[in-house]
This record gives structure tokens, C-alpha cells and sequence, in this order.
């Protein structure tokens, strides 16, 4: 069953104009078609400037997150009949914009670098795997579904206020190795993350829990991760 | 026109999992450079998800020896069984070394690596299924390929995310370094090197219904080929036999490994006629054929064009813990949840066996007489070593990456005391940077867009799963077509911010040059092996055709010439499930 849908976007053509511009295109998608194949139809017809991210179109590269009536998603995960017919689409809030629907995103992956983003063991390695729990395998699991989309860290009015905030993807990332039962640097990675602009800044807002495209419950993560940091003797943050 | 110079000892083309696992080996021995036209962790190595195979014997006796025969069994006897052996070997102390790397395999209840079952994958040479694939859930690619990016990171290797190659620069048969544009900016660079190492991925776009993502186009492989050197066996392309009806989205084979079975229109189980021994486990080629024959006959669901996949009788905590994201993609994409509805599919586009030639050391092949390009390595699904042959087995295409990407770093970094820095003339520079131009200024009639659509369409009617003279002529006539349209392209973005329309337009000239080989490579070969299966050649003919495909760019076209199969310990045999 197809139908009409409207698509206000939100342009930015900087070599054209660098003024911002709502543009509105109206197209027929059936009932089974993504924001994302709106985005591909009207560059394909309509408009061959119109730009954004898009790779493997099924929820798993994390390239097509934008904000999408209000809400920051994943543009082909987001089904056009699950939305109003009019559908007003952004980039991702709080990062600079490169063109249209792209940013910068340079500033989120930084953050990520900051904690120590990798497997930490310099004890000589087995000979065959190291041996962990399903159960201790599990404390990870929710973690490492993590695509970096940017979803959470742009929609966190903490992250708005200050730039300079680790924010959930990254303090994700710390919790995915500091409950890893294979890392062996969680006094280096605490430190990492327990500054003035680490973990104890995230004031359960939950946004990024609302937002994540792989529904990860990230503040839970982030309330353990202090909790971890406490018992460690990693105490204080901004008063 | 600025421009910017990079010199490192190594640069890797692709993030993907080939890409990263070569320079992690690189690193060690030198500078290293890896260029992405993505995000790293975005390459489509994120999206596999059933398992990546090596006898570990965790979850019951397995050997090496099995996972070889099966692995030249599946290839339909087109493997070159001396490479085949080195993988499957090759396999154990690889995946160990991910799991140290810190990939967060699932575990059995001893905290081992947990195992699965996967299509071909049998114990005692053909006797029954056995637990072989080593998985994350359902997201394998993806845990892989975070654990040796942030190796990567660890160790210090340079990214540059958002590069488009434009060019890999040969001369005097040696390798000299790639030409690049930073697609945020418009900028060109180049990147002189000792060593280039192309690990771009697959090219699954140049068919209309695909499990492969926008970004799979193949351009680095038609780089290679208009300069003359062979591409391999690219009449062989793997559909995979479950991809959600309408979307071709992935629906990973691991769901049959855990119970999952095929059904018909009638309710039949269908794949006990094609397969009576392994049934819905057989290898990717029958099944796909398999439901294909079914639609044909009027079996399909309702007689429509698509067969169902029944999980409901699968274990509703299996589904959770190991197959959570194909359940996800089913209640996102189809609005139905596997434990109560059957799944609508149908074969998608998935896997290029063909590619770049390669010896075991990743050495790119100038010739089937063995000679090499000085420098120039390839591995992953770009290249061909070739481990697949005419079908590959699910779990070994990241076994191939990780395998082959080590051991092509490793022998870059050998050589790199000995060679000599490339050099990128600036004749070369000159010319790249005025195509990208000329594209860029285009004012015709026809848009990318449409000219893309026609290939996919003809691609994908006439050069999928079922194969024919008569049709393949009409398709190489067609691809003439749309190349003269494809010169008369019009781009609207003039800019030089993140272009993606002249990208776009980059991109489908490289896919017009692959599909032309693609075609030229199937309408030759008589016969039908693996995923190549000509109607009209019903049989497999190893008396003319066990041999691989190397086509050239010629004067007048494509040139084919062919190269015998290396075989070792298995002699072709009838292949039966």
C-alpha cells in the first residue's frame, strides 16, 4: 500500500549558501519503505545535491543516524508508515554540520579515544582461548551491540552544555572493557573517565536510553560504571 | 591544485576486517595507512552474522582435515585445494588470537568459544552436521571488526576516514601508491607507499536485490582491471538463500543452524528432496537454486515469488541469546516475530567468490603463469586466492579475511627492508583530477540514478542464480548500451563538500566495467559449478572447465584466458548432501 508523505529537510549547501534552508519534498512510499529509501528517491528524482550517510541500510554500520520528527534515529530503520505523513528531518543536533544532513562527527569519536577504547592484557596469552563465563560474557553483551552511531551522545542535554563531556557512547565504551573479564587496566581506564567531564556528570537523563537505536539501556551501564569507580576509591566529580 | 602528500610504508585500501587484520601485521614492521570511505567500524564486514569457522572441537570432535574437504566440497572442486588447506589450518591459531585480541565471542557453559552449525559444514567428510562456526550472537562481523579496529587504534595504526581511492598507481609493474579525494572536503591526496594492500570488500551493487551494503561497488577491482591486470572467476557470485522477501536483507544461515527449516507453499520441507542427508544445511548454491526451483513450480508461498523460513519451533531462548538481531530485523522490517510467524525470503545477492588474483601470500597475480606486481597485495572478498572456488561455505568468508589479510600484511612487511619508495608522477595526478572534473561538470540527459536501476535490473534478470547464452548475449548488448548512456550522465552537485551524487557516478563506472566482466566471464564458461548455473549446461564438465576464469582488458575488449585448479588430497567427486 503505497501513500504520500511530505519530507521538510533541513539544507545546508555550504559552497552554494551558507544559509540554512527547509526544503519540502513530497513522494509516494509503500508501507514496507524506510525515511532512508525517501532520502535515496528524492536524490534519485528530485534533488541530486541533497546529501547524507547511508551504508548498509539495515541498522547494523550506524551511518544514517539523524533527527527525524524530533527523535534521533537510525534513517533505515525507521519505517515511513510508523510516522505522521509529514516528516521533518535534520541532522543530528549539537555537532557541527558539514552539509545537509551530515556532521561533523570528529568531535564523538574523540571522545571515544579517550577511554582507552581496546582490550588491555599484556599477561602472556594462552594457548588457547582465555576462558570466560556465560555469565560473565553476558555482563558485556548489551554493550558490545554498541554501533557508534551518535545517537546518544548528541541527544544528551549534558553533552548540549558541555562539549568537553565524555558522554554515553564513550562512557559505553569504558564500561564494555571495565566488565570485561579479560582487561587488565581498570585503574587507567577509571582514571580516564572519572575526571571533570567523565562519568559523573551523566544525570540520568536517559535520553540516550529513549534514542538508542539498539535499544541498549546505556544509563544502566553508566550507573554501574560509577558504581565500579566508587568502590575503586575513584570518588568526587564536579560539585 | 593543492595537493596533499602522505608517505607511509604500507597503505591498506578498506577498514573492513581484512584491511584491519593486515595491519595489525604491518604495524609492527613499519608505518601504515588505512584508508576508508567510511567510518572504519561502518565496513560491511560489521554485517555478518552467523559465525566464522575453525575446528576447535569446543562443542564436539572436530579436525581441520573435515573443515578442508568440506571447504573444497562446497567450492564445487573449483578451490585451489593447497590455499583451502592453509586456511582451514590456519583457522585455529587465528581465531584464538582474535579471542586474545578481546573479541567477545559467545562462550559454552566451560567459558570456551561457543560453536554452531552452518551450511556444509560436516564431520567424518560428509557424514552428518557439525558444530564449527565460532559466533557473536548474530552479530560475528561486527564483534570482530571493533576488536581489531580498536587493535588497530591500540597499536597506532592512521586512519583516514572518508577517502575515496581514485586510482592505485602502477608503473613499471611496481606498485607506487594511491590517488585519493577526502569526500568532506573535496581535497586530493596522494599516498606514496612501498606496499599497497587492497582489502576493499565485495561489489553485491551491481545487482538489484542484495544482502550488501551501498558502499559494496567494487571500484578498486576495476582500478586494477583497466590497467591490465586479470580479475578471477567473477562469473561465480553467491546468492545467499535467505534474504527477507522485498528488502534482500540478511537472515544470517545460523538460523538454520539452530533448527531453522525451509518450508513451501504446501507446507513441505522442501530442502529433503534436494539435500536428503543434511537437508536445510546444505550449501548456499543448492538451496538458493532449490527455493528458486520451488517459486518456478508454482511452490512458492501462496504461489507467489518468495518461500518461508520457520523458526517458531526454535527454542524462544535460543532465539534471544544467539539470533537476537535477525529477530530484531524481522519485527523492524517485517512486522512479524519469528516465534510466531514463519519468515517471508528469498535468495539474495551476497558474496563475490571472483576477484583480484592472488598467490597464498596475497601477492597480486599479473598473469596465470604465477608473476606478481611488485608491492601490490590484495585480500578479503576483493580478492581471489582462491579458497571458494565456485561456492563459498558460510563462516569462511571472515575466516578468508582474517586468515589472508595476516598473511598478506605478513609478507608486505617482509619485503619492505628491500623496496623501493613509489612515486606518483604528477601526470597522473593531472589526469585523475581532470576525470573527476570532467564527471563533475557533466550536463547530459540521463541521471545516475537511472543508469544505475538499468544495471541492477539487467544484472539481476539475467546474470543471477539461473544462467543463459541467449539471455547473457542480450545482457553484454545491454551493458554496451548503458555504457554510452553512462557518458552522458548529468551531475547536479557541482560542489566539492561531501559529493556524494559525483561519488555516486564514480562508483557506477567501476560497476559498469565489473558487470561486463561478470557477463563476459558466465556466458563463456559451459557449464554449470557452485553458484554458476547455465540452464543450458545443466552439468558440471570437468574434463573442459575445472579451471579458473582470468580476464583481461584487451584491445577489443575482454580477453579470457584460463588456469588449472590447484588439487591435492581430494579428487572431484559428485557433489551430494
Amino acid at each position: 500500500m503505497s501513500k504520500y508523505y511530505t519530507f521538510k529537510i533541513k539544507r545546508y549547501l555550504p559552497d552554494e549558501n551558507p544559509k540554512i534552508r527547509w526544503d519540502v519534498f513530497r513522494l509516494k512510499l509503500n508501507s514496507m519503505e524506510r525515511v532512508l529509501d525517501g532520502l535515496v528517491k528524492i536524490k534519485e528524482t528530485m534533488d541530486g545535491t541533497l546529501t547524507f550517510r547511508k551504508s548498509c541500510a539495515h541498522g547494523v554500520c550506524g551511518s544514517c543516524a539523524m533527527k527525524i520528527n524530533g527523535k534521533n534515529r537510525l534513517a533505515c530503520q525507521t519505517l515511513v508508515k510508523d510516522l505522521p505523513e509529514k516528516i521533518e528531518i535534520e541532522p543530528l543536533p549539537s555537532l557541527p554540520v558539514i552539509k545537509d544532513l551530515v556532521v561533523d562527527m570528529t568531535l564523538f569519536f574523540q571522545k571515544n579515544d579517550k577511554v582507552l577504547p581496546y582490550l588491555i592484557n599484556e599477561e602472556p596469552p594462552p594457548e588457547r582461548e582465555r576462558i570466560q563465563s556465560p555469565e560473565d560474557q553476558h555482563k558485556i553483551l548489551e554493550s558490545i551491540t554498541c554501533i557508534m552511531c551518535g545517537s546518544c551522545t548528541t541527544s544528551c542535554p549534558v553533552f548540549w552544555t558541555d562539549k568537553e563531556y565524555l558522554g554515553p557512547s564513550a562512557l559505553l565504551k569504558a564500561y564494555r572493557f571495565l566488565f570485561d573479564t579479560r582487561d587488565r587496566a581498570i585503574e587507567e581506564r577509571l582514571e580516564a573517565v572519572t575526571g571533570e567531564h567523565g562519568v559523573w556528570r551523566c544525570h540520568s537523563i536517559f535520553n540516550c536510553v529513549e534514542v538508542c537505536p539498539k535499544e541498549i539501556d546505556i544509563t544502566k551501564h553508566i550507573l554501574k560504571l560509577k558504581r565500579l569507580a566508587v568502590k575503586k576509591g575513584f570518588k568526587g566529580g564536579p560539585e | 591544485m593543492e595537493i596533499n602528500k602522505h608517505y607511509f610504508d604500507t597503505v591498506i585500501i578498506g577498514s573492513g576486517l581484512a584491511g584491519c587484520r593486515a595491519a595489525i601485521e604491518c604495524i609492527n614492521h613499519g608505518t601504515v595507512g588505512v584508508l576508508s570511505k567510511l567510518y572504519p567500524t561502518r565496513s560491511h564486514s560489521t554485517a555478518a552474522q552467523g559465525g566464522i569457522g575453525a575446528a576447535l572441537g569446543n562443542e564436539e570432535e572436530d579436525s581441520p582435515e573435515w573443515h578442508t574437504y568440506d571447504t573444497v566440497k562446497g567450492s564445487d572442486f573449483l578451490g585451489d585445494q593447497d590455499a583451502i588447506e592453509i586456511m582451514c589450518y590456519d583457522a585455529i591459531p587465528t581465531i584464538i588470537e582474535l579471542e586474545h585480541m578481546g573479541v567477545p565471542f559467545s562462550r559454552t557453559p566451560e567459558g570456551k568459544i561457543a560453536q554452531r552449525r552452518f551450511g556444509g559444514h560436516t564431520r567424518d567428510f560428509g557424514k552428518a552436521p557439525v558444530r564449527r562456526a565460532c559466533y557473536s550472537a548474530d552479530r560475528t562481523g561486527h564483534a570482530v571488526l571493533f576488536a581489531l579496529y580498536e587493535q588497530c587504534q591500540l597499536k597506532g595504526v592512521k586512519f583516514f576516514q572518508e577517502f575515496q581511492v581514485l586510482d592505485i598507481v602502477i608503473e613499471n609493474n611496481k606498485v607506487q601508491g594511491i590517488i585519493a579525494v577526502n569526500i568532506k572536503n573535496g581535497s586530493l591526496h596522494i599516498f606514496e607507499s612501498k606496499a599497497v594492500i587492497v582489502a576493499s570488500g565485495g561489489y553485491g551493487k551491481v545487482f538489484k536485490v542484495t544482502s550488501n551494503a551501498y558502499a559494496s561497488t567494487g571500484e578498486c577491482l576495476s582500478m586494477l582491471f583497466r590497467q591490465g591486470l586479470p580479475l578471477e572467476d567473477m562469473e561465480f557470485f553467491q546468492f545467499h538463500p535467505t534474504g527477507l522477501y522485498g528488502l534482500g536483507i540478511l537472515i544470517t544461515e545460523g538460523a538454520r543452524g539452530e533448527g531453522g527449516i525451509l518450508i513451501n507453499g504446501k507446507g513441505e520441507r522442501f530442502m529433503e528432496r534436494y539435500a536428503p542427508t543434511i537437508k536445510d544445511l546444505a550449501p548456499r548454491d543448492m538451496v538458493s537454486r532449490a527455493i528458486l526451483i520451488e517459486i518456478r513450480e508454482g511452490r512458492g508461498i501462496d504461489g507467489k515469488d518468495y518461500v518461508y523460513l520457520d523458526l517458531r519451533h526454535v527454542d524462544k531462548k535460543i532465539l534471544h541469546e544467539r539470533l537476537p538481531e535477525i529477530t530484531t530485523f524481522c519485527k523492524i522490517y517485517m512486522g512479524i516475530d519469528p516465534s510466531e510467524a514463519p519468515i517471508p525470503i528469498v535468495p539474495t545477492a551476497h558474496y563475490a567468490m571472483g576477484g583480484i588474483p592472488t598467490d597464498n601470500d596475497g601477492r597480486v597475480l599479473r598473469d596465470i603463469d604465477g608473476s606478481i606486481v611488485e608491492g601490490l597485495y590484495a585480500a578479503g572478498e576483493c580478492a581471489c586466492v582462491s579458497v571458494h572456488g565456485a561456492n563459498r561455505l558460510g563462516c569462511n568468508s571472515l575466516l578468508d579475511t582474517v586468515v589472508f589479510g595476516r598473511r598478506a600484511g605478513k609478507s608486505a612487511s617482509s619485503t619492505l627492508k628491500n623496496a623501493i619508495k613509489g612515486k606518483v608522477k604528477k601526470e597522473r595526478i593531472s589526469l585523475i583530477a581532470d576525470c573527476v572534473d570532467m564527471i563533475r561538470k557533466s550536463n547530459g540527459k540521463e541521471t545516475v540514478a537511472s543508469v544505475r536501476r538499468d544495471l541492477q535490473t539487467a544484472m539481476m534478470d539475467k546474470c543471477s542464480v539461473f544462467r543463459k547464452e541467449e539471455e547473457l548475449s542480450v545482457l553484454l548488448e545491454e551493458l554496451q548500451a548503458l555504457k554510452e548512456r553512462y557518458k552522458d550522465i548529468s551531475i547536479t552537485d557541482k560542489s566539492t563538500t561531501f559529493n556524494t551524487e559525483l561519488l555516486d557516478a564514480i562508483e557506477l563506472g567501476h560497476m559498469l566495467t565489473l558487470s561486463e566482466v561478470i557477463a563476459s566471464c558466465a556466458l563463456h564458461r559451459k557449464e554449470s559449478r557452485g553458484a554458476h548455473c547455465r540452464e543450458d549446461y545443466p552439468k558440471r564438465d570437468d574434463e573442459n572447465w575445472l579451471k579458473h576464469t582470468f580476464a583481461f582488458q584487451g584491445d577489443k575488449g575482454i580477453t579470457l584466458k584460463y588456469k588449472p585448479v590447484k588439487l591435492t588430497r581430494f579428487k572431484p567427486e559428485e557433489r551430494k548432501y
